[in-house]
């Protein structure tokens, strides 16, 4: 099972990093948002990926029966998500703005903060 | 039916936390429950700055208070929900941690008194004090916990307030830079998070005094080369090093100048305090052989900044080179890892929040009065105010890493830290990027100071909310310049803080706390 997950993460990674390596702007979103879930797998494998041991202390016990999965990592990934997810939603609402101020997608042609032609500073006066 | 009586004690903190510990908490509580309160009164733009102000002053003294306390008692530790660490998330604050805490209260209320009259109606109807006030709950929360996954929510924190402060004002230029600064620094929290996953993975256990202390234990069977070399990466970006720098110069000149003023000398300098704490107080043994590359990383950052400083025309951009010059010289401290190294890095931190802010303040006003940031047109500052050109020349000194002003210390740490280990080639390259340095900035001065204007300029006058600042600050720079030795002490304890973790353990976990 966590082999095929492993396998699973780097998938979502090849696919994150390809579309970030794109120049525009709205499959580098899509990159990110893949990312962020890749990173939610990998944690999600890391905390170990069992069902046959209920993750409940046994009466007399005081900690968990060994083999059972930590919960510990889905928790993390709870918080996760939920940062994830609000800052998807931001940068989707930023591109769009930057669609419609900047009029391309294109981030090779977003020059409006360092423009292209900068003169060189002064060497007298 | 009567509850099974159980020993809590063993799993919970039964005493009651002595008064003194909750200092550790209070600044963070501060800030978040500031910064809800003023986005409740969003309506009343006057009453919440000044709410805001007085804030920032009780953060100030708060902050100075656990630095005392710190120093006085050694590290202290206080976990949340009253479960026994490494379970509960623990607050553990160190010299190091409360260091850098009181200069980021300094950098914010500096940036926030500026604002006064520089964030415009409608930037504080879109929140910049509510904003600034969780900025700085992030930043001060990065620095005082001491729970690596809980490092990571702060970094959320401070990001997604500095997003909201990095577009106030929806001009075309902002939206641009903070596309790019949005995208990369959110890749670079990315990589913090899977380093974290996999580090839990192998440790079992989120707890950074936990982590200091199974670290070597772990060396033959964990991949802890791989964990050191992704948070290498990951704090490298946001602490702007080369090669993955290019979105500081992108960015930090298009928002309002308070704004650029509080990143430039608080955002990058948290990615180096977590690159301190978890390469040399976590993974030691990691950072010895990661130091040639941090070394070389420090070295090409120091020279990329100080050209880039002297290629540029905006005063605004060639800042945000500087920013990343000082940045190199505090890597240059991390690779070495000898007290002399890590002391001069801990050092240069402070001494880079309070300048780089008084900076950005500066280059905002010296703006206001020329008319214009760019180098090309700026001109006859000198002769329209002799005062404000002489702080000037003393910030644009310091910067360069000058006497007698507060640059010149962590040089002589570092370059006497590479001396002492044979690294000549970093001693060189220091004394090199300050050079550089010198020069661009003796440009600026050449150039808007001394070249006169013509007509010659109006005179204008500063009005207290940017003349206060920049004279605390300044005087801070020639204060820290002329009487180093406290802050030297304090700086050198920090790194031996960081390099013996001991006293941070034993915080966290005191004899007779079961493991």
């Amino acid at each position: 099972m966590e082999a095929l997950f492993a396998v699973l993460v780097g998938l979502f990674f090849s696919a994150a990093i390809y579309l970030i390596l794109s120049r525009f702007s709205i499959r580098i979103m899509l990159g990110i948002a893949i990312l962020g879930n890749a990173v939610n797998l990998l944690i999600f494998t890391a905390g170990r990926l069992t069902r046959v041991v209920p993750p409940i202390i046994p009466a007399g016990a005081d900690t968990l029966p060994s083999g059972a999965a930590n919960p510990l990592p889905q928790a993390l990934i709870l918080t996760a998500i939920v940062i994830s997810f609000s800052f998807l939603a931001f940068l989707l609402v930023l591109t769009y703005r930057a669609y419609q101020e900047l009029g391309t997608d294109d981030t090779t042609r977003m020059h409006d903060a360092e423009p292209e032609d900068r003169p060189l500073p002064p060497l007298g006066y | 039916m009567a509850a099974p009586v159980t020993d809590l004690s063993a799993a919970m903190v039964t005493a009651p936390v002595p008064p003194a510990h909750w200092l550790a908490i209070l600044p963070v509580v501060l800030c978040i429950s500031l910064g809800a309160l003023l986005l409740m009164l969003r309506s009343l733009p006057r009453l919440q700055a000044w709410i805001a102000i007085a804030g920032l002053v009780v953060l100030l003294l708060l902050d100075a208070a656990l630095l005392q306390q710190v120093v006085g008692h050694g590290p202290l530790t206080m976990v949340m929900g009253r479960w026994l660490p490494p379970f509960g998330i623990a607050f553990t604050v160190d010299v190091f941690s409360a260091l850098m805490a009181l200069a980021a209260a300094v950098a914010a209320l500096a940036a926030g008194i500026y604002a006064l009259s520089d964030a415009t109606e409608s930037g504080r109807r879109y929140g910049f004090f509510p904003l600034l006030m969780l900025l700085m709950a992030g930043v001060t929360g990065a620095f005082l916990t001491g729970d690596i996954f809980n490092l990571y929510v702060w970094f959320e924190v401070l990001l997604i307030s500095s997003f909201g402060l990095l577009i106030l004002g929806s001009e075309r230029s902002q939206i641009d830079g903070a596309l790019k600064y949005a995208v990369l620094n959110l890749i670079a929290t990315t990589l913090f998070l899977i380093a974290v996953g996999i580090l839990y993975a192998s440790f079992g256990t989120l707890n950074m005094a936990d982590i200091a202390e199974r670290a070597a234990g772990l060396s033959g069977t964990a991949p802890l080369m791989t964990l050191a070399c992704l948070f290498l990466l990951a704090f490298a970006m946001k602490a702007a090093a080369f090669p993955v720098n290019f979105w500081l110069p992108a960015s930090y000149h298009t928002p309002r100048i308070a704004v650029s003023a509080l990143f430039a000398g608080l955002l990058t300098k948290v990615g180096i305090y977590a690159l301190l704490r978890v390469l040399v107080m976590l993974l030691p043994a990691e950072r010895d052989e990661l130091s040639l590359l941090i070394a070389v990383v420090g070295a090409l950052t120091v020279l990329v900044g100080a050209l880039g400083a002297l290629a540029e025309t905006d005063l605004r951009r060639l800042l945000g080179y500087v920013v990343i010059s000082g940045i190199g010289n505090m890597l240059v401290g991390a690779a070495l890892g000898t007290a002399e190294g890590l002391g001069g890095a801990v050092f240069y931190a402070l001494h880079s929040v309070v300048l780089m802010t008084a900076l950005y303040l500066l280059a905002g006003e010296a703006g206001r009065r020329g008319g214009s940031f760019s180098l090309a047109a700026l001109g006859g500052l000198y002769r329209q105010n002799g005062w404000f050109a002489a702080i000037s020349l003393m910030l644009l000194l310091a910067a360069c890493g000058l006497p007698p002003f507060s640059g010149f210390w962590p040089k002589v740490l570092l370059v006497k830290a590479s001396l002492d280990v044979g690294a000549w080639w970093l001693a060189g390259t220091i004394l090199l990027g300050g050079f550089l340095l010198t020069i661009a900035c003796g440009r600026v001065f050449l150039f808007a100071y001394w070249r006169p204007a013509s007509p010659a300029l109006p005179p204008v006058r500063t009005g207290w909310t940017a003349g206060l600042p920049l004279a605390a600050l300044t005087i801070l720079v020639i204060g820290i310049g002329l009487l180093p030795e406290q802050l030297l002490q304090l700086a050198r304890s920090a790194a031996d803080g960081l390099a013996d973790p001991s006293a941070y353990i034993f915080s966290v976990f005191p004899e007779g706390t079961i493991r």
